[in-house]
């Protein structure tokens, strides 16, 4: 219901979101701005906003200085490659979970998402032995695997309260007329989920694509992902910041567009309707 | 499963998955696929019994045309009304030509109107189909209206099997005869039962007559529901139960607080002995 608000009032909600917009998407916009500067003015003070001469010497030269293309591939493998593993797994869990529960799923569930909560340093070490035993580090096999690990209690969680939305009824109207498991999850349960799905692949791929803890810690050169691409331009002396933040900026640019054009996808839902 | 099998038309169909059986289920929910268009939906358990392409037109065509759903068959089930998706829940039932159907109270998701149509349309295709219908309610009236042969069942025990008239006429027992027919059956305890050989007597609202003068029984006229054909005199302070309810024919002009006579007709109570079970 639309309430009856003066112009003057509407007025000032505008200014106040789109302030409050602003100042959540500043840190985000100051490196892309920075990207285009020279060093010299990329540490102007007091900094200089938008009036600078704008330059693509930045991307040339982190281009040219390191291979940005096999930093993105790594990525693209690595966030791509973790999702589709954690899909695998998770559907099947979230399938049994919110269909067939036992008195234990929701004791599961909270012990699955407790393990969120475990700092991730306490296990670098066990993990970092482990990979060096058996030959994963520096590889995208072995970060597909962590990252996968480590996403995977927030991909169960999502796909289950996904799938929990879905009655159980249209699942058994489904077998009662002929259908399989496959041809149920096939035709029935995934169509309806998948704005579910899709969100939750896109949430994934993101937190798989920013993680920088293990990315970080279990990289070198040959596996190395995005995040190490830009940890490796900053450097304790030298004018960097505008080098920093282009490297950034080619980081960031490819989730930022994915998220773009995913979000009305995201936002979808087909549910309504089915039952009542 | 060990101790029991299940027999459909004869035939053992214990470990039958649910989909072979021969058997097609109406949900009281209509369970539609919400994705899918009204069409499609009908379609569903023919594709999935790999049937040809228009083989399957043909026979959702056919499933529209009955439930007058031709027009709407590009339409997806959260642009139907309440009455239509369940005429597409039935549709998708119709075209597996099934042995039986199931419906797991079908109506009771409609208004009042509505379930008094779809009701009668139901009544219609089985007539039209000559399926047989399981057809579960909580409602009697729609179990005396629809029913050849009616189960009663409380808490998954058979309490009386028989056609509706058989089960108006005879309860077996005091659960039969309190939940077939409206209003309630009137039950009376203590002597009046014992005078006639009885724990508990019953007699239905409409097998008692008011009397001016004298009568079996007296009380004082509490509420009167005026239904234009019948009215529904509520009686206190007979010294017989809270309420005796008696079912008087046409317009009555008992006000509250009247002192009436009750006549029951003697060949119409129905005994029933301490456990609740009919005498004779």
């Amino acid at each position: 219901m639309a309430r009856d608000v003066k112009p003057r009032r509407k007025a000032l909600n505008t200014a106040l979101a789109w302030a409050a917009g602003l100042l959540i998407f500043f840190p985000i916009l100051w490196p892309i701005l920075t990207s285009f500067k020279t060093e010299g003015d990329a540490i102007a003070s007091p900094p200089v906003l938008l009036f600078f001469d704008w330059t693509l010497e930045n991307y040339a030269v982190v281009q040219e200085r390191s291979d940005y293309m096999r930093y993105l591939w790594n990525s693209v493998i690595i966030a791509g490659g973790s999702t589709l593993l954690g899909l695998l797994v998770a559907v099947p869990a979230a399938w049994s979970m919110a269909f067939v529960p036992s008195k234990r799923t929701k004791d599961i569930l909270m012990w699955m998402l407790s393990t969120k909560m475990l700092p991730a340093v306490g296990v670098l070490y066990p993990i970092y032995l482990m990979f060096i035993q058996m030959g994963l580090l520096d590889t995208r096999i072995g970060l597909v695997i962590v990252l996968m690990l480590i996403n995977l209690p927030i991909i169960v969680w999502m796909l289950y309260t996904y799938f929990r939305e879905i009655p159980g009824e249209i699942l058994e109207a489904a077998r009662m007329d002929g259908a399989g498991l496959r041809e149920e999850i096939l035709y029935v349960l995934t169509p309806m989920a998948l704005p579910g799905i899709a969100s939750t692949v896109l949430l994934n791929v993101i937190l798989a694509w920013n993680e920088a803890f293990w990315t970080l810690n279990l990289t070198a050169a040959n596996a190395a992902p995005l995040t190490a691409f830009i940890a490796s331009y900053s450097s304790p002396e030298g004018l960097f910041y505008a080098k920093l933040s282009a490297a950034s900026t080619m980081a960031i640019a490819p989730i930022l567009i994915l998220g773009w054009f995913s979000q009305k996808q995201l936002v979808r839902g087909l549910t309504f309707g089915a039952v009542k | 499963m060990t101790s029991v099998t299940i027999r459909i038309d004869g035939q053992d169909a214990t470990d039958t998955p649910p989909a072979k059986r021969g058997l097609a289920m109406v949900f009281q929910s209509y369970a539609l696929y919400p994705h899918m268009t009204v069409a499609r939906n009908i379609a569903f358990p023919l594709r999935m019994a790999k049937m040809e392409k228009a083989e399957i037109d043909r026979r959702v065509r056919a499933a529209a045309e009955v439930l007058n759903l031709t027009d709407y068959l590009d339409r997806r089930p959260g642009q139907l009304s309440g009455g239509q998706r369940q005429r597409v829940a039935i549709g998708r039932a119709i075209v597996r030509e099934p042995k039986a159907f199931l419906f797991d109270e079908p109506l009771s998701n409609l208004d009042a109107a509505l379930r008094v149509g779809m009701r009668l349309e139901i009544s219609e295709l089985h007539e039209r189909l000559g399926t047989t219908m399981i057809h579960v309610t909580h409602d009697q009236v729609e179990a005396m209206t629809m029913a050849d042969k009616i189960v009663v069942l409380q808490a998954g025990v058979i309490e009386q099997v028989g056609s509706p008239l058989e089960l108006y006429r005879a309860p077996r027992n005091l659960f039969v005869a309190g939940f077939i027919g409206s209003p309630k059956m009137n039950f009376i305890k203590g002597e009046e039962a014992a005078r006639r050989g009885a724990h508990t007597i019953g007699i239905r609202p409409e097998h008692i007559d008011v009397v001016e003068n004298g009568g079996v029984w007296q009380g004082t006229v509490g509420v009167a529901e005026h239904l234009g054909s019948d009215t529904f005199v509520h009686v206190h302070d007979t010294g017989l139960a809270d309420t005796i309810t008696v079912r008087v024919p046409g317009e009555v002009s008992h006000r509250s607080g009247d002192r009436i006579g009750l006549a029951p007709r003697e060949d119409q109570i129905h005994r029933f002995d301490a456990q609740g079970l009919r005498i004779g």
